[in-house]
């Protein structure tokens, strides 16, 4: 099924949720609301025609510039951005789904951006939520565990956050 | 197996003993790395796993932010270090694809043919270091022997042994040295009859099968499930391999290349007749399943490394330039998985406009097939723990990235 | 020996006490050789196996020295007793062991009478005093205080004595064939022909030999059934915190009870001193033509002792080198389910042979000495508290 397939069937069955999608670039795109996600994605798994049943990869992409000259030539405006990697092995068909999350929850800067989590639907979500959660800086709430995975359990901030700032010790170690 | 006893009244009668944790790692013989497995025991009998990584954590995705693409290839050798070839395979073409650039026909063999010899070394390192978990230590030296060939025929080719480099974006690095190929024609020559020697001391050892035939069976469902992929996958009866299956840029690389994915269906392997029966106390999905996978694996290997010769041979042409530092990415994102000896390796790239990648991913094969360790330790005994973890191959480099 | 001497020595004690000291230091010095030679041969064997050279340097071309290299870097190594250990059992365990499986070198006969304590009940002794060396392994794994080593510790513990069952039923039945527990009079009733072995004696003790065999590898530790180290799975099992002398104790006790055991199975089974032919009658080295050619005679002997008792060891290190290890409950399952049963059929089936046919089947070849059903003798050497 071809990704406009394949959104043609989302928006018939979720009109609201599709947010939007992007079908012309390299890897075709869908957007889904947040809090629809684990019902789009159970969907997405379960109907006999999709079969999404392997999910590749969650990625967290951070837009936002912190060099405020940068910033003003942007065409976007700062925001978090969730990618779910999807393929079917049944049908051999692949989708890309997106979900896009403020920086901060309510806009209160350390406040962490939360999203539901899909690891009841794909058990391959557990780990890759866990490492989006300790690097990427994003809740998911509902997960059964939801703990640092990559850095130690104490450690502050989250590397991949384009505004996060490296410490300059960790337990006394000079780390810079 | 339940460890739970069926009637709660019984638990009373029977001698009550304390559970134990016990740290396996992350300095521990059979963790491959440092990986830390903090297992609850009753006695022998685990009655969970919790792995713990992240120790080789060496931030790979944030210093990709700050390299161009090229840069950052020496960063994928250090991931799966066992089978770096493929790992610069992976990211080389993830950014291509963002690129929209194709290789020259020369460099698209030489790809093939470094991909499958470093898939061999990979495999062999799996192999030997099985039988080390489970307490046999010759298959090691026999599996490192014919590895250390395959080694110098890429130290020859490019300096390195292990941080190979040579795939890059845009092509290869160089083009083969003289008598190359002959050299590696020699070794495949002197590589197959050692094939046998390799299932005689294990795949078909009787002491080996009664080790990991029925231990840590993961089922197709839960195999895709958790995600994953390569031999797991496919040890798991799943018929599924990018090489053949994947994106059209990946499976363009092999275009032409006649070869079995191997995978049990309706019972049978791919041309079973010539490898060692499956044995009757095996069951589809269990540790010797996923070993199997890897050693018929090793033998399509060899046939694509020939196949691949014959096909550089004949090719014309440069084996590619390799893109300039300064290459400005576009706007827009691209994702690749390819078909990794571990597993799937895919690699994700955010353009932004500028030379430097936005935002970099590594998604690691090793990382899902590790995930599904949980459920399958649960209620094995502590001697099946390496027996497991072994089979599922993974390396720590590529898991903690 | 001692009788002699104590004629000229007063008080008589001193005599006893000087000839003990003898043979300690011998036998001692035979143990640590064996150990020693034996972790060359070991390294030899393997690197064979696994297609390399194995050590080439040390001490010339075939790295005859390697092992006295080992020996001394583990001695110049630090003695660490871990923090949360119990420092004196965690010192004294490898003792144990290697006073246990030493002792049993004292009545272990090398050759005719070349025995340091003459004991009618040898068999039993060896088999009882080696069967203490698993408390030293016990020990050590529990004084750790690292669960690894505790682990490795009660798997020693299950495996070890589980498998003196099957070992003692496989004992029992060349004693049996041969009516005595002493193992010089068993040594002496196999000489001459090759026939005379007792592994020949009826298809019951031949199935027994390898079954001991099996149950001899598995009681002293050896791949693949040394789940007490079971490096891929425990560490190093009970061995985890032991370095430098201490372990290299442990390591001694193993190789000494290896030899033990082998020897056992030369002495019961496979005609202990005398060679598959009777090669020294030949020649006349007997005790009737002198004391020199005696001596000669059981100096060969003693050889040949020894070389089969190697063997022995260099099976297990082959079978070391080329299976994988079993888990714990396969071990037991080969004990229980397999050893134990097929050991007591043995038993059941030599006894009936023996009763039938008292005298072998089999045409004996020349007797050179007589029959066990005579008292043994009693030796030279034996202390006075020997009877």
């Amino acid at each position: 099924m071809d990704p406009s397939a394949i959104l043609q069937r989302l928006q018939d069955r979720f009109a609201a949720a599709i947010v939007g999608a992007k079908l012309d670039v390299i890897d075709p795109w869908i957007e889904v609301r947040v809090d629809s996600l684990p019902e789009v994605c159970r969907y997405l798994r379960d109907e006999p025609e999709l079969k999404f049943s392997l999910l590749h990869c969650i990625t967290s992409v951070d837009y936002f510039e912190p060099d405020a000259k940068k910033a003003a030539k942007v065409d976007w405006q700062p925001h978090l951005e969730l990618v779910y990697h999807l393929s079917s092995l049944v049908n051999r068909h692949r989708m890309v789904l997106k979900v896009m999350l403020p920086r901060w929850k309510n806009d209160r800067p350390g406040q962490l951006p939360e999203a539901p989590t899909v690891s009841g639907i794909w058990s391959t979500a557990d780990w890759h939520e866990r490492e989006v959660f300790d690097l990427g800086g994003v809740i998911f709430t509902g997960h059964p565990d939801l703990r640092r995975i990559l850095c130690p359990e104490d450690w502050v901030g989250h590397p991949l956050r384009k505004d996060y700032q490296m410490p300059d010790e960790y337990h006394g170690i000079r780390v810079r | 197996m339940d460890m739970q006893p069926l009637d709660p009244a019984m638990a009373e009668f029977d001698v009550q003993t304390d559970e134990i944790l016990i740290n396996m790692g992350p300095q521990h013989p059979s963790t491959h790395g440092v990986l830390r497995l903090v297992l609850r025991s009753d006695g022998e009998v685990v009655t969970e796993v919790t792995p713990h990584i992240g120790y080789l954590h060496r931030c790979a995705e944030k210093i990709g932010e700050n390299v161009s693409p090229r840069q950052w290839i020496p960063y994928t050798d250090r991931m799966d270090y066992l089978a770096g070839m493929n790992m610069n395979l992976g990211w080389a073409l993830c950014v291509e694809k963002l690129l929209g650039m194709e290789v020259p026909e020369k460099a698209r063999h030489l790809r093939v043919i470094t991909c499958e010899l470093n898939r061999i070394a990979s495999h062999l390192v799996a192999m030997g270091t099985y039988g080390l978990d489970l307490g046999s230590f010759t298959p090691f030296t026999y599996a490192f022997r014919e590895r250390e060939k395959i080694l110098d025929l890429f130290e020859e080719l490019c300096g390195a042994r292990l941080t190979l480099s040579y795939i890059t974006v845009g092509g290869v690095t160089s083009d083969l040295p003289a008598g190359w190929l002959e050299r590696c024609e020699g070794f495949l020559q002197e590589f197959m009859p050692i094939i046998d020697e390799y299932h005689a001391v294990l795949t078909s050892n009787e002491v080996f099968i009664r080790r990991c035939a029925n231990v840590g069976v993961l089922t197709a469902d839960a195999a895709i499930d958790y995600g994953c992929s390569g031999p797991v996958l496919r040890g798991s009866g799943v018929d599924w391999d990018l090489r053949r299956d994947g994106e059209p840029i990946y499976t363009r690389t092999y275009e032409g290349y006649r070869f079995e994915v191997i995978a049990q269906t309706n019972g049978h392997y791919p041309q079973d007749e010539d490898y060692p029966p499956v044995p009757r106390a095996a069951v589809l999905g269990d540790s010797w399943h996923r070993f199997y996978v890897r050693m018929l694996e090793v033998v399509q290997s060899v046939k694509l490394v020939r196949q691949g010769m014959d096909f550089y041979r004949r090719a014309a042409g440069s084996c590619g330039e390799p893109v300039k530092l300064s290459q400005k990415l576009p706007k827009g994102e691209a994702y690749l998985e390819t078909e990794a000896p571990k597993g799937q390796m895919g690699f994700m790239v955010v353009g932004d406009g500028s030379a430097i990648p936005w935002r970099v991913r590594a998604r690691s094969s090793s990382f899902c097939n590790l995930s599904a360790i949980g459920p399958l330790c649960r209620g094995c005994l502590i001697a099946d723990v390496p027996a497991i973890l072994g089979s599922l191959d993974i390396v720590l480099g590529e898991i903690d990235r | 020996m001692a009788e002699y001497l104590a004629q000229y020595i007063t008080p008589p004690w001193l005599a006893y006490l000087l000839v003990a000291l003898v043979q300690c230091v011998l036998l001692l010095a035979v143990a640590v050789v064996v150990a020693g030679g034996y972790t060359w041969v070991e390294r030899k064997v393997a690197g064979r196996v696994q297609d390399r050279l194995g050590p080439t340097r040390v001490g010339g071309r075939f790295g005859w020295l390697q092992a006295l290299a080992d020996g001394l870097k583990l001695l110049c190594k630090e003695d660490l007793v871990p923090g949360s250990a119990d420092a004196m059992l965690f010192r004294m365990a490898p003792y144990i062991s290697f006073c246990a499986s030493f002792s049993v070198f004292l009545a272990l006969p090398f050759a005719d009478g070349w025995v340091a304590q003459r004991l009618d009940v040898g068999i039993f002794f060896i088999l009882a005093v080696a069967g203490v060396e698993v408390f030293g392994v016990i020990l050590g794994g529990y004084a750790s205080g690292s669960k690894w080593s505790l682990f490795g510790a009660m798997r020693e513990a299950a495996q070890v004595v589980s498998y003196e069952v099957p070992l003692a039923l496989c004992a029992v039945i060349p004693v049996m064939a041969a009516g005595t527990m002493d193992l010089v009079s068993i040594g002496q009733m196999q000489t001459g022909w090759l026939s005379n072995w007792l592994v020949f004696h009826d298809p019951f003790t031949f199935v027994t030999f390898w079954v001991y065999f099996t149950c001899a590898t598995a009681s002293v530790n050896r791949a693949p059934f040394d789940l007490a180290e079971a490096e891929s799975e425990l560490v190093a099992g009970f061995l985890t915190e032991y370095s430098g002398f201490r372990w290299s104790i442990f390591f001694m006790a193993e190789y000494a009870s290896m030899f033990v055991v082998s020897g056992l199975a030369a002495i019961l089974f496979c005609g202990g001193w005398n060679g598959p032919l009777p090669i020294t009658s030949w020649l006349g080295l007997t005790a009737d033509n002198g004391p020199i050619l005696a001596f000669l005679g059981n100096f060969l002997g003693a050889c040949n002792f020894t070389a089969k008792a190697c063997l022995g060891m260099i099976v297990m290190v082959w079978a070391r080198w080329t299976l994988p290890r079993l888990r714990i409950d396969q071990v037991m399952t080969v004990c229980l389910k397999y050893c134990v049963p097929l050991a007591a059929a043995m038993l059941l089936g030599a006894m009936l042979w023996t009763y039938t046919w008292p005298n072998g089947l089999i045409l004996k070849s020349v007797r050179l000495l007589p029959a066990a059903s005579q008292t043994p003798a009693v030796s030279t050497a034996s202390a006075p508290g020997a009877h």
